[in-house]
């Protein structure tokens, strides 16, 4: 301040740019960096999607092997308060009614849970997105797309899945496996039926988005409307579609485990985490770990996209940004 | 808007004659057969009689058409005939159900009591506890306040209620012996006694649902509080001297519902629709269960009528949703 | 609390008194949780366990099978013999005698036109009846006189105890159902939730699928009887809850089926609150071995039926080394417990039916592979499946989905593949799987996997009808809609000339004897069917309900006028 008062005339230069103009990534990572939830929720993501991916290589317990001699085994902590339990440090976390292993049935149901999960949540987030925005913004197209979505939001899920076995098991079989077939046929299902909350939510954001100045003006200078889209638009509806995709993650995960539980989903030789959770229900006083230990996992997974999507949010909002 | 509404309300007729097509050539497709609970030892050929005593072997324009008749017309008439003492329906063919070869409304009638009481409370306090939840969060953002309510409803939303269920049974109706772990569904509400076992035997499954609703619920209102906080009208308002419960609670809230308003119009049809898991958990018998086992037993009329109920309501419910919009903001125009 | 108080004096008096000896209604309200909830109390109209189970209250036939097999009189004064002159010589008629003095709950007497109305009933060609089986070969009931009915059949009978007896197929009263023959049988809804019969109760209030109010039959036969006032009836949920709120919460008296495995059984029961009960009929848990094969290559014309046979289990020795390589008792262990005995029999009760013999239920691994390198397959490749002309020993294993069945799908799949067998498991909704649709690629029936596990067993004590669905032509097939019992598709002459044998035979010793040989045809003969577990049925029942007998021939509620409450 004290030298442009000296000189009058440099207060009305341009200043140069003393550094070239940032990349508006970088500001949002550096804006993520400073916020704790995200960085624990992030790297609590990618340390479980590193343990189901490299877990099997370093536990190398087959998650189907049975053991009947060792079976209904404790995890090794219970010893502490315990000392007649059945424990053992080759079974760390114990075993199930069968003497399978649980620390390498976890993992290997993590990778089909994580793996449905995020799949299932994004196609559900591109649909619901995309059929939202379009419904928004193009009159023509709302009507149609909103009765869509009263269609789809009307099928019982049950039949539908049935009717999807019957049709598609034996040629998805066929080309990927039995159990890649059955995987893209669930999450497909999953996310063709659990995307219509998120378009319906997109949509009146953007109805009411669309008739606000800025609209007007990005209009008026000649703005495609694609581009009033992705410029305008998106990034206002930022934090619904993290919200969905927070609750579809979870949404995902325990539909699968539900249809696991009525037998239309992977075969019984394939764990997930929701089937281990559902399975051990009926043995949860006896051993509560089975329930517990796939319950936190699912619940601290999708805790860590919740706090990722926060800082996210955050961290995308330019009004918030240097806050 | 009114024009709108009245224009909408005539679109959604041919809208739901299309769904109830759709949902009616879905369940002709699914496999399944109502005779899978039959025991083994049924021979074939008895069972292929009794599937003809159900109509199934009819051509399939002829099974909707009677269907599209009895429900339409035929239904309408008996409670037509209910309310006013009429017999127009009298020795009509109503929807039948192939478990109960009774009607179908009258069993959905019978069933409404108790799933309106658990699933339609659930929601209330559901909606309830998580308005001022999702505000005070954000208002506060990142305080402990709002990262316990975070934690406690994100775990509470990622537990499945087939696990919540059991759980709390096992906590309160056998450990403790405080409340009952399966619903009366025959009791009826008389006195001050009577209220209090409705009241024990509903906490259960309406905290199961309601812990649902509200983490759902919570996180939609925040995020959307959160957005509008930061806007350039709320600096205005406060630099007007407005005071800050005024700021808050009518200029932010308002602009925020709209997310929040989709929600809770999306799951008014769902309460309808009972809670599968849950009512089958605590023995609520209400109408998911019903629906629930009218899918096992593939009786086809009744999840046919369920199913093209909620239809309805779905349609309904997202008009109204609609409608909502444009008086929460005046902007969104629709013609 | 007044009603306690009541309820506490009428218990103090029941106690005092010897049961058989107590008043009708002095021991207030019984509870009866069924996880699968009745929905018609007619059992006519509805195949299913638990409506006939819930109808057995009200109405009853003229005998009933007792918890051992035998036959006893209900409504009918003697069970009809060929000794006592009730059955004719040449088998084919059968005379019942109502006992005199038998009413119907609103007052009216029960009369031989009852017996004839019912017969009409499940005979009509529109009805749809699904107990028209018992009626099968009936060519006309007569009523003689008032109490004295006489069936005939249009051949002999050797067994002709199939109309009336059971809880599936009791008399209905004429005048009640007069309106309701043949298509209109669904229009008498009133009728069809709220029977006249004789049973010791009667149906307050019915709740389709959710709860059944009964209380006390007035006109009940025995004046001392039922001990109950009331019964609640409460159907819904799962076998594990229906089963806490009996043993560990205490909330209902009696909880039917508890399909659970014996850990979790025995947990409950050490609340102290109940104890669990078990019957074994002749259910079994069985292995089905496709002899066709299920290759989705083949057109739909010709897969899985006789035309194709299997490529490798049409092997006799493949199959045995399949069976060979089964723990059962270790099955039994995990899945059953009580509830289950090792058995390597189709016709595992009544006991002189049954052959007896145990050849399997000792797991052989070695003398499995030694058989299956005997047949020529050999693992040549080492990837530890064994292989013969290229082609691998790779099984499909279907089943419905159940915990206990998954169980046992993960255990034998274990055993098989260490035998170098490969097995992929498939697991299916059991209303799917159970149904009949032709549509669907996963029914039981249509068989597109290589071997297949369910249970089955038959109604009564004779396993004629059950052993006459083996018989070659009786496969389901596309020409019949994939409809037939005879899921394997087995065919013998030779067996099917046993079964033409069994239906002349009169003689129960030679029945047995003709029954056993069909029998070890089908399992260690042949292997067609691999017996695992000869399945026993578990309920539950509060410490302080007596006179409880657990029945699996009948309804298990037959006796309910008999329950008491102990102290």
């Amino acid at each position: 301040m004290t030298d442009q008062a000296t000189d009058p005339l440099a207060a009305l230069k341009d200043k140069e740019p003393s550094k070239p103009p940032r990349s508006q990534w970088i500001d949002v990572w550096e804006q993520l960096k400073h916020h704790k939830g995200a960085l624990f929720g992030g790297g609590f993501l990618i340390f479980i999607t590193l343990a189901v991916i490299f877990g099997p290589y370093i536990w190398q317990v087959d998650p189907q092997a049975l053991d009947i001699r060792n079976r209904d085994m404790r995890p090794i902590y219970v010893a502490l308060w315990d000392g007649n339990a059945k424990v053992g440090w080759f079974r760390p976390l114990g075993t199930d009614n069968l003497g399978r292993d649980i620390l390498a049935n976890l993992i290997a149901g993590g990778r089909a849970s994580m793996a449905v999960g995020w799949a299932a949540m994004i196609l559900a987030l591109v649909i619901g997105t995309g059929v939202g925005v379009v419904a928004g913004y193009f009159k023509k197209a709302d009507f149609w797309l909103m009765r869509l979505t009263d269609l789809v939001l009307s099928l019982p899920i049950l039949p539908l899945l049935l009717v999807a076995v019957t049709l598609f098991r034996e040629p998805l079989r066929a080309s990927f496996g039995p159990e890649g077939g059955m995987f893209i046929l669930i999450v497909s299902v999953v996310g063709l039926t659990s995307w219509m909350q998120t378009a319906r939510i997109v949509r009146g954001d953007i109805l009411a988005l669309k008739e606000r100045e800025f609209i007007l003006a990005a209009r008026s200078i000649g703005t495609t409307p694609g581009k009033i889209i992705r410029r305008h638009l998106l990034p206002n509806v930022v934090s619904p579609i993290m919200v969905s995709a927070t609750l579809g993650l979870a949404t995902a995960i325990i539909t699968e485990s539900a249809l696991s539980f009525l037998g239309v989903g992977f075969p019984s030789d394939f764990p997930t985490w929701g089937k281990l959770l559902a399975d051990a229900v009926q043995r949860m006083e006896q051993y509560p770990e089975r329930v517990v230990l796939p319950g936190i996992l699912i619940s601290l997974t999708v805790l860590g996209v919740n706090y990722l999507g926060d800082g996210l949010r955050d961290a995308l909002d330019p009004r918030i940004r240097g806050r | 808007m009114l024009t709108f509404t009245i224009r909408r309300l005539i679109l959604s007729i041919p809208t739901l004659l299309f769904i109830s097509l759709v949902i009616f050539l879905l369940l002709q497709l699914a496999p399944g057969d109502p005779m899978a609970q039959v025991p083994l030892t049924v021979p074939p050929e008895v069972k292929q009689k009794m599937r003809e005593a159900l109509g199934l072997g009819q051509p399939l324009h002829v099974q909707y058409y009677k269907w599209m008749v009895q429900f339409f017309w035929i239904e309408p008439q008996v409670l037509f005939d209910h309310w006013f003492g009429t017999t127009f329906a009298e020795g009509k063919q109503r929807v039948i159900s192939w478990q109960t070869r009774s009607p179908v409304m009258d069993i959905v009638v019978q069933r409404m009591p108790q799933t309106l009481w658990v699933v339609g409370l659930s929601y209330i306090v559901g909606i309830l506890i998580a308005l001022p939840i999702g505000i005070y969060s954000a208002y506060r953002q990142y305080s402990v306040f709002d990262q316990t309510g975070t934690f406690i409803t994100m775990i509470g939303f990622s537990i499945p209620p087939f696990f919540t269920g059991p759980l709390l049974i096992v906590l309160f109706s056998v450990q403790l012996g405080w409340l009952p772990s399966i619903y009366d569904t025959t009791l009826v509400v008389t006195d001050w006694a009577t209220f209090k076992l409705q009241f024990f035997q509903m906490i259960m499954p309406v905290m199961v649902l309601a812990l649902q609703t509200t983490a759902q619920l919570s996180r939609y209102m925040r995020s959307s509080m959160l957005d509008n906080l930061g806007q350039d009208y709320v600096r205005t308002a406060r630099a007007k001297g407005l005071r800050e419960g005024v700021v808050v609670m009518v200029h932010v809230l308002r602009n925020s519902m709209i997310p929040v308003i989709t929600v809770i119009a999306l799951g008014v049809p769902a309460i309808f629709g009972g809670a599968i898991i849950t009512e089958n958990v605590f023995k609520v018998n209400g109408i998911g269960q019903l629906l629930l086992t009218a899918l096992f037993a593939n009786d086809i009329p009744m999840v046919m009528t369920l199913t093209f109920i909620f239809a309805i309501l779905i349609v309904l419910f997202n008009l109204i949703a609609d409608v909502l919009y444009g008086v929460l903001d005046p902007r969104i125009r629709y013609d | 609390m007044t009603l306690k108080t009541l309820l506490m004096g009428a218990v103090a008096t029941a106690a005092l008194a010897p049961a058989a000896f107590a008043e009708r209604g002095a021991d207030g309200e019984v509870s009866i949780i069924y996880w699968q909830a009745p929905s018609i109390l007619n059992p006519y109209l509805s195949g299913g366990t638990k409506d006939i189970e819930a109808a057995s209250l009200v109405v009853e036939p003229l005998a009933r099978y007792n918890e051992m097999g035998e036959m006893v009189p209900f409504l009918a004064s003697e069970i009809p013999t060929v000794g006592n002159g009730g059955v004719s010589e040449d088998l084919t008629t059968i005379t019942w005698k109502i006992a005199p003095g038998m009413m119907w709950s609103d007052g009216t007497p029960v009369t031989s036109a009852d017996v004839k109305f019912t017969a009409e009933y499940c005979m009509h060609p529109e009805g749809g009846c699904a107990q028209a089986a018992f009626f099968d070969g009936v060519e006309n009931v007569e009523a003689i006189d008032d109490l004295t009915v006489k069936v005939t059949f249009n051949q002999p009978k050797p067994n002709p105890y199939g109309p009336f007896v059971g809880g599936q197929s009791p008399i209905i009263q004429a005048a009640q159902f007069a309106d309701c023959l043949g298509a209109k049988a669904p229009e008498c809804t009133e009728a069809n939730f709220n029977p006249i019969g004789t049973g010791p109760f009667v149906v307050d209030d019915f709740r389709p699928n959710d709860v059944i109010q009964y209380s006390a039959n007035p006109n009940y036969r025995d004046p001392a009887k039922p001990a109950f006032a009331k019964v609640t009836f409460k159907g819904g949920g799962d076998a594990a809850a229906a089963g806490r709120s009996v043993l560990e919460t205490g909330e209902f008296d009696y909880a039917w089926n508890l399909q659970l495995a014996p850990d979790v059984i025995a947990r409950m029961e050490s609340a102290g609150k109940g104890k669990a009960i078990a019957g074994f009929g002749p259910l079994v848990e069985r292995i089905e071995m496709n002899m066709t094969n299920p290759s989705p290559d083949l057109p739909p014309e010709t897969r899985a039926t006789v035309a194709e046979p299997h490529p490798f289990l049409s092997d006799i020795r493949v199959r045995k080394a399949l069976s060979m390589a089964i723990d059962r008792p270790l099955l039994v262990e995990v899945g059953y417990g009580q509830a289950g005995k090792v058995t390597c029999d189709l016709v595992p009760a009544p006991a002189m039916f049954a052959s007896g013999d145990m050849h399997c239920a000792t797991q052989d691994i070695e003398g499995a592979k030694a058989l299956l390198e005997e047949a020529g397959w050999t693992d040549s490749d080492g990837d530890g499946v064994r292989e013969k002309d290229g082609m691998e020993l790779s099984v499909l294993y279907q089943t419905s989905t159940n915990a206990v069945r998954q169980d046992f799908q993960a255990l034998i799949k274990a055993w098989w593949e260490e035998i170098g067998v490969e097995t992929e498991l498939r697991n299916l909704d059991a209303s799917v799987f159970f149904g009949g649709d032709p549509g669907s690629p996963d029914t039981f029936q249509k068989f597109y996997a290589d071997v297949e596990m369910y249970a089955n067993t038959f109604n009564g004590t004779d396993p004629q009808q059950y052993l006459a669905a083996y018989r070659c032509g009786n496969e389901p097939r596309p020409e019949s809609q994939w409809q037939g019992e005879n899921i394997n598709r087995f065919c013998d002459p030779e067996y099917d000339a046993l079964i033409d044998e069994l239906a002349r035979t009169g003689d129960i010793e030679k029945r047995a004897e003709i029954a056993i040989k069909m029998n070890n045809m089908l399992t260690k003969d042949t292997y067609t069917i691999v017996p695992l577990v000869h399945r026993g049925r578990v309920s539950a029942h509060v410490n302080d309900l007596g006179g409880v007998k657990l029945n699996v021939w009948d309804s298990e509620l037959w006796n309910v006028a008999d329950w008491y409450r102990i102290n």
